[in-house]
């Protein structure tokens, strides 16, 4: 592991916010695409779909 | 009575539609004046300094040359979709393909030409050398078939879509990138005392590909659509 | 829609190509391979991540920004080889008139569409501490950029059009000609690109360490877990709510009701 305490990690030597807009941005659009997802299979599960 | 043939098919498609745009002019040369008006909006917002205007005019005028064929493209099929004669075209003996080249070569006739024509003029709103304004010339004459034939297929893919002007430069304007990036660059290198002529050869061998290919596309679309 | 299997009426060895062709075989094979390629998702993710936030060294040059690499280039990668995917499943549709292809085509088309978003946010956001811009018209850039436009045409094309099977089969031949220009497009920007001063980008070629590779190929094969996984889930599901007329669908549904 090659960073000694848990702000070091979060703070990428300055990085942070570049690192981190690019998981969290990243990561939130899966999560969207997955949820969307499962929001479909709702509407195709409930009865009322013609 | 002339023997109905292929050609003939094809030369009435053409004569028909070149009538029906010289009948609707003010949707035709609605196009043509988007093209002059915003074109000349530039200058206005930009300012006059010639060596500025020079640098940003190839851009313009391409810019606004794709913007102008892709409002036009919407009434391509259209219009003769809402009147049934779409699918007579598509059921009769002569090859779909061919008779959408019948109707691009047409609508380049009443757009791109047009376009190509007071280009020349347009130019020297911005200053352009006598010598760029030539090769643009070359350039737009070279390039605006394609325009033609590229957008054709996303007329032919939208046909029966409302709004479906924005929904073709949609569709087809990335596809126009290389035709515009070669034509600006073509211009630059004129204006710059470059050579210039590759990009005109480029160009030449994208409007073979694209008239050669395009109709089956169009073709395909149009069968896909009318189905 | 007949599988190509109930025409051998004597036992063979070969593969039957076409056996998945029907929805209804794709269905459930589909359904038992998610778990896995969600299992793979998950465990090459961590994995990946950890190698490459926790143990990869901080590089000479580039500092710790280049982490971002781990998210960028598999994301651009698969934003790529999903618009070939998507043109190829489309013009398997249109060659074989199978509907599934066309389906398999348009799941894809989302997917590829955030691929190539995170690929372009993560560049900008790599490229600002790197180069000092948001964006560059980097040839790579915008092409990048360009095939986000592509992926929005065929999905607008597609939304457009009400009638599922036309938009499918419009919004695949969009694909096939999408792709045959792409080499032309990236052609013409990489040329735009080198004679527009300014534009001109040097990567510097930072040689990478071994434990930075590793978590690259590992986040790699991790993306390519997770589109297996979502794109089947949503051919599936685009299964169950056009095919829901015929009796297997319907037996389906109800399974899946009882299970609720």
């Amino acid at each position: 592991m090659i960073w000694s305490s848990f702000s070091d990690f979060v703070d990428m030597n300055g990085y942070g916010i570049y690192v981190w807009g690019s998981f969290l941005v990243t990561f939130l659009l899966f999560y969207v695409e997955q949820r969307s997802l499962k929001l479909f299979r709702k509407q195709i599960i409930s009865s009322d779909r013609s | 009575m002339a023997p109905l043939s292929n050609i003939n098919i094809l030369l009435s498609i053409f004569k028909r539609d070149i009538t029906l745009a010289i009948r609707r002019s003010s949707d035709t040369f609605g196009a043509i004046f988007f093209f002059v008006l915003v074109v000349s909006l530039f200058p206005l917002a930009l300012g006059s300094e010639t060596k500025l205007l020079q640098q940003i005019a190839p851009g313009i005028i391409w810019v606004c040359a794709l913007l102008a064929v892709m409002l036009s493209l919407s009434r391509l099929f259209n219009d003769d979709f809402q009147d049934g004669v779409l699918e007579q075209l598509a059921l009769s003996m002569c090859p779909l393909e061919m008779i959408t080249f019948a109707k691009v070569i047409a609508h380049w006739c009443y757009t791109g030409l047009i376009l190509l024509l007071i280009s020349p003029i347009l130019a020297l709103q911005f200053n352009l050398p006598a010598h760029s304004i030539q090769v643009l010339f070359i350039a737009l004459l070279l390039g605006t078939p394609s325009l033609s034939f590229i957008g054709s297929i996303g007329a032919a893919l939208t046909v029966g879509l409302k709004s479906s002007g924005a929904l073709i430069s949609l569709l087809i304007l990335p596809l126009l990138i290389p035709v515009l990036i070669l034509g600006t660059l073509a211009v630059d290198a004129a204006t710059t005392g470059m050579h210039y002529s590759v990009y005109l050869y480029l160009m030449i061998a994208f409007a073979v590909l694209s008239s050669f290919f395009a109709p089956i596309a169009c073709a395909s679309a149009l069968r896909i659509v009318l189905d | 829609m007949q599988t190509k299997t109930a025409m051998t009426s004597q036992p063979s060895k070969s593969i039957h190509w076409f056996t998945f062709a029907a929805p209804s075989k794709f269905y459930f094979l589909a359904k038992k391979l998610i778990p896995f390629f969600w299992l793979f998702t998950v465990l090459l993710g961590i994995t990946g991540l950890i190698l490459g936030l926790l143990f990869a060294p901080t590089d000479a040059v580039q500092g710790d920004s280049y982490r971002i690499i781990f998210i960028h280039v598999p994301a651009a990668w698969m934003s790529m080889i999903l618009y070939l995917a998507m043109a190829f499943w489309g013009a398997i549709g249109m060659i074989f008139n199978a509907r599934l292809a066309y389906r398999i085509s348009n799941s894809i088309a989302i997917t590829g569409a955030i691929m190539t978003f995170i690929a372009l946010w993560t560049g900008a956001l790599w490229g600002k501490p790197t180069w000092g811009t948001w964006w560059v018209w980097d040839a790579r850039l915008t092409s990048e950029l360009i095939l986000l436009f592509l992926y929005i045409g065929y999905l607008s094309l597609y939304n457009a059009i009400d009638d599922e099977r036309k938009a499918a089969k419009a919004a695949s031949l969009l694909a096939i000609i999408g792709v045959v220009n792409v080499p032309i497009i990236y052609f013409s920007v990489k040329w735009w690109n080198t004679l527009h001063q300014g534009a001109s980008i040097t990567v510097t070629k930072t040689s990478m360490d071994s434990s930075m590779l590793l978590a690259m190929l590992i986040m790699t094969f991790a993306f390519w877990s997770y589109t297996f996984a979502t794109v089947f889930t949503r051919v599936n599901y685009k299964t169950l709510d056009e095919e829901s007329h015929t009796d297997w669908v319907q037996k389906e549904l109800s399974n899946i009701r009882v299970l609720k």
